[in-house]
């Protein structure tokens, strides 16, 4: 078969690292082949991102051995011996891109502008609303504080009252916002409200701010319509955020495709894969100071960024939020509580050290539990239904106690979670990275775990964007192929029966049918954790639950499936959700010791 | 000769230290290139837009907003003082009128046909930057600031509290071990930037505080006591704006944790000198470090005096380990081999081997730092 794409460079600059892959067709398929990667250099001394880009380029080139550059050039196309077919990037250096968004009522136009954004890849730094609670002087006092790098407005639906949004616009209008970067631009403002209002907006702010004005996001409260606000958040994205920053003018020059945003890559690759496999993902990246959850429910997708929960710079905050004994409950030894949060503050101070003794790597875990429950938490919170629909109720929707803004995360229903960030990539073990996502989201039912080991999320998703018309199907080809075979490490499959069951009683009867033919049978107990060894290929599965336990069929109803081992295997979760951890310190080190021997979490010695 | 870099916190003798003082909005610079200048000199000033008020007018006339520029008593651009009318509706007969008058003295800076709001903007705020640390006009940024040089003895800390501050240096501790305790706080430490050794409590900090001290550098603080200073948990390495009489300066970190020789035996040299510093600290990409900056009087002011740029970890290097176990202790290296190596936490990391108190360890290259010294 004869490929219009044979070899693709992607990259990622972000914050600190900026990574290169490449991608080559190889026989019958695309694969990762080489990686590397360079200190990013959008700062001083450097203030130019693409030495970073040259420099992680010419790892890629020393590793493969391939030419791809001709001095500060990428060569294309492949020649069959130098050079590639297509460039790529994505971007979060120097702060990613921060939005302040502004809608009439704060759980209806300004959640779904927030939804907009987010789903573009930005960080919100602030949502403002004409029910926010604050007073005009404090809004405005706020907008000028924040400095973002663009703004979106929305409010009202199509037809009805111009005079909340317009409200707001004067608020912005008399903040006379100013971006953060570059002295010489006028901010960007991206109107998406009530279409009656797009006169009086253009008089209000046309002056001030280079307005666009896109359809809008709620055009009725029955519907939301985030894809023109999102499109036009990456073009300005390219067009104002990125071409102030040092050498990216160069760097788009370079690719052959818009550069998005690092985040905005990863949600759409992630809604490509839940449409594709027609199943529900929740993705998470925990890095140092935010963590990102992406889910895609019953076909809808969501993101939130928890800004402040991570695990260095942000650190000394999951330990705020979640409270000191929350994280403790996870350490199965006893430590000085003062001594441990001078620990814990050493690391926010010193971020980029790495956990020495084992000591060091079990309390790094147990926050990270903890950051990652709090930002699932969040993440309920935010992907719900859209909130203020009317709906018609019938008698039997009267007893389901249902309501509009209910969150569409629903455990049971979750087929895949794939984890990254150092903490999850990086883990000693592939036994802890499990114990990690298991622990913090509490999976339902038939889970299946993966990590992105190097996280090439980003790249693959702007591959997987590509719309020039004779490349499209390729580069989505590739995508798709390389999420498959390179990008995902598959831990395993999580089997937890869900219901109210009494201690150590029978929850479950497993039946597992091998390809050799081979047969196992065991039980899931209340409180038990237990794992088989498998790779990752195909089991067949029966599960007869006991009455009032669910795993996925209903309660005490029988489920058939087919499941799959991985690098960690199999692991049966008999323990009630929420996770709860006995209040006794003998009892909870006892099952916490259970729980890692029996996954084979930690080497044994003096504390396991 | 292998090496790896690794940042490390600047502790310097003599250096060229130069600094960006620069206005939050254009402004007007009022110094020349080359003009010397001391730690108050203003260098450069502006306005800040003044505060807005946002008069719902229709609302209280109870008119439509369309209706409001009929009832309006004042133009855009218009200044008006405090309980000026802005606008009044005709009532009936002449009477039973109703009014609204200014909250403020300001400008009309904008008025709504579609809300009905009248927005008025309060008079500038001034905002002034002076040149913190005295030295020379090294470049001017026009309608922006000055880049100040200054000949100066110059050390980071990790982690500091509260903004500028000035003083003169007070050696009080005698050893970098000696923990800096309230009893040796006395009033007349008044505006004066204490050295101490290990440590600092929070009833030592609170004692400075009451007898307005201007600054506290010390070894380290605990990360708990944090709270009752701020009022809040700390949860991200942000500071500098806390409105604190004393800026206090942690040198190696959270804990007891003895000061490092090297930034002990410099502060003790120049103690009775006149210092500037700042304890606020960001720790994100973009890092500030909280600092301490004493100018040396004469000297030339070339640049050939100027620090190297940190040339990363070598053999023989003196480093410090920031992460337990060993956290805190000095050590020289005695190799960095190439190849990864497996952690107790089974992390297989690149490692240094350094030598502590006369054994050889191996040590992640990412828990140690550098120990920049001239």
């Amino acid at each position: 078969m004869s490929k219009k794409i044979k070899s693709i460079l992607a990259t990622d600059c972000g914050s600190t690292t900026t990574k290169a892959i490449l991608i080559e067709w190889k026989e019958d398929r695309y694969r990762l082949t080489f990686r590397g990667e360079a200190p990013t250099t959008v700062e001083a001394p450097f203030e130019d991102v693409t030495k970073g880009v040259l420099n992680a380029v010419m790892e890629v080139e020393e590793l493969s051995g391939r030419t791809i550059l001709d001095g500060d050039k990428i060569i294309t196309p492949d020649d069959g011996s130098k050079g590639v077919d297509i460039y790529v990037s994505t971007s979060s250096a120097g702060g990613g891109l921060q939005m302040m968004v502004a809608g009439v009522v704060k759980s209806m136009s300004g959640e779904s502008a927030e939804r907009a954004a987010l789903g573009a890849g930005s960080i919100v730094m602030d949502v403002l609303a004409s029910n926010d609670g604050r007073l005009p002087h404090e809004k405005i006092t706020r907008i000028r504080q924040l400095r973002p790098d663009m703004i979106l407005l929305s409010g009202g639906t199509d037809g009805g009252t111009t005079t909340h949004v317009m409200e707001l616009a004067e608020i912005l209008a008399a903040a006379n916002p100013r971006p953060r970067l570059g002295q010489n631009y006028k901010l960007p403002v991206i109107y998406a409200g009530n279409n009656k209002a797009q006169d009086s907006i253009r008089e209000t702010l046309g002056n001030i701010s280079d307005l666009d004005i896109v359809d809008n996001i709620r055009p009725v409260l029955e519907k939301e319509n985030l894809e023109p606000s999102r499109d036009k958040i990456h073009d300005l994205f390219m067009e104002h955020v990125m071409a102030q920053a040092p050498g990216y003018k160069k760097l788009m020059s370079w690719t052959d495709a818009p550069i998005m945003p690092t985040p905005g890559a990863v949600g759409s690759l992630i809604e490509m894969i839940a449409k594709k496999e027609n199943i529900s993902v929740v993705g998470v990246d925990i890095g140092g100071a935010t963590t990102d959850i992406f889910s895609v429910f019953e076909g809808k997708f969501n993101r939130t960024v928890s800004a402040n929960l991570g695990m260095s710079y942000s650190i000394c905050n999951v330990l705020a939020e979640s409270g000191l004994d929350n994280v403790l409950r996870w350490v199965p030894f006893d430590i000085d509580r003062s001594e441990l949060t001078n620990r814990i503050g050493n690391k926010m101070i010193r971020p980029t050290t790495v956990p020495q003794s084992l000591e060091e790597l079990v309390i790094e875990q147990a926050i990270a539990r903890e950051a990652l429950r709090l930002s699932f938490i969040q993440h309920k919170e935010f992907a719900t239904s859209l909130k203020g629909v009317q709906s018609e109720r019938t008698i039997s929707d009267a007893f389901e106690q249902s309501s509009s803004g209910q969150s569409l995360v629903n455990m049971m229903d979750l087929d895949l979670l794939v984890g990254s960030g150092g903490v999850l990539s990086h883990a000693p073990r592939r036994q802890q990275s499990a114990r990690m996502l298991i622990d913090a989201f509490m999976p339902e039912g038939i889970t299946q775990l993966a990590v992105d080991s190097i996280f090439m999320m980003p790249q693959l998703g702007v591959l997987a964007n590509i719309d020039k018309d004779e490349l499209k199907e390729d580069a989505s080809q590739a995508a798709l192929e390389v999420f498959d075979n390179d990008c995902l490490i598959r831990l395993g499959t999580c089997i937890s029966p869900v219901g109210n069951a009494k201690p150590n009683s029978k929850m479950a009867d497993i039946k597992l049918t091998f390809n050799d033919g081979s047969i196992k049978e065991l039980e899931i107990n209340e409180g038990s954790l237990e794992m088989i060894d498998h790779p990752y290929e195909e089991v067949k599965v029966s599960i007869v639950p006991a009455r009032g336990i669910d795993v996925g069929a209903g309660k005490g109803e029988t489920l058939d499936s087919v499941i799959y081992g991985g690098v960690v295997g199999l692991i049966f979760d008999g323990r009630n959700r929420p996770i709860a951890l006995s209040k006794e310190s003998d009892k909870r080190i006892s099952s916490l010791l259970n729980w890692s021997q029996a996954v084979d979490e930690y080497p044994k010695g003096e504390l396991f | 000769m292998a090496h790896s870099y690794t940042p490390g916190l600047k502790v310097l003798k003599k250096t060229i230290f130069k600094k960006e003082r620069i206005l939050p909005l254009k402004g007007e610079v009022l110094v020349k290139s080359g003009d010397s200048l001391n730690p108050e000199t203003i260098v450069a000033s502006t306005n800040l837009p003044g505060n807005v008020q946002m008069l719902k007018v229709s609302n209280i006339l109870n008119i439509d907003p369309k209706d409001v520029v009929d009832a309006l008593k004042v133009k855009e651009g218009q200044d008006i003082k405090k309980g000026d009318i802005i606008a009044e509706t005709s009532g009936i007969f002449g009477m039973f009128k109703s009014s609204v008058e200014s909250p403020v003295d300001g400008t009309v800076e904008s008025i709504s046909k579609s809300t009905g709001r009248v927005v008025v903007r309060e008079a500038p705020i001034p905002v002034e930057v002076d040149a913190y640390v005295s030295g020379k006009v090294d470049q001017v940024i026009e309608n922006e600031g000055i880049i100040l040089k200054s000949n100066a003895a110059f050390i980071q800390g990790i982690f500091g509290i509260a903004g500028e501050k000035r003083g003169d240096i007070l050696l009080v501790s005698s050893s970098p071990t000696e923990e800096l305790t309230a009893e040796q706080i006395t009033p007349d430490m008044k505006g004066k930037i204490l050295i101490g050794g290990s440590f600092l409590s929070l009833d030592a900090y609170k004692k400075a505080l009451s007898v307005k001290v201007a600054g506290i550098v010390v070894g380290g603080f605990n990360y708990y006591d944090l709270k009752a200073v701020l009022g809040y948990n700390l949860g991200v390495a942000i500071t500098g704006t806390e409105k604190l009489n004393t800026a206090l300066i942690v040198t190696e970190g959270y804990g007891s944790i003895p000061m490092s020789e090297a930034t002990f035996s410099l502060l003790k040299e120049n103690n009775g000198k006149p210092a500037s510093i700042n304890g606020a600290t960001q720790i994100r990409a973009g890092v500030i470090r909280p600092e301490i900056v004493i100018p040396i009087d004469g000297g030339n002011l070339d640049n050939e005096s100027e620090s190297k740029m940190p040339e990363g970890i070598q053999e023989g290097s003196t480093v410090r380990v920031i992460r337990s176990p060993n956290f805190g202790k000095i050590g020289k290296v005695t190799s960095l081999p190439a190849e990864l190596n497996k952690m107790e936490s089974e992390t297989m990391v690149r490692v240094a081997e350094i030598n502590i108190e006369g054994k050889n360890i191996l040590i992640p290259r990412a828990n140690l730092e550098m120990v920049e010294t001239e």
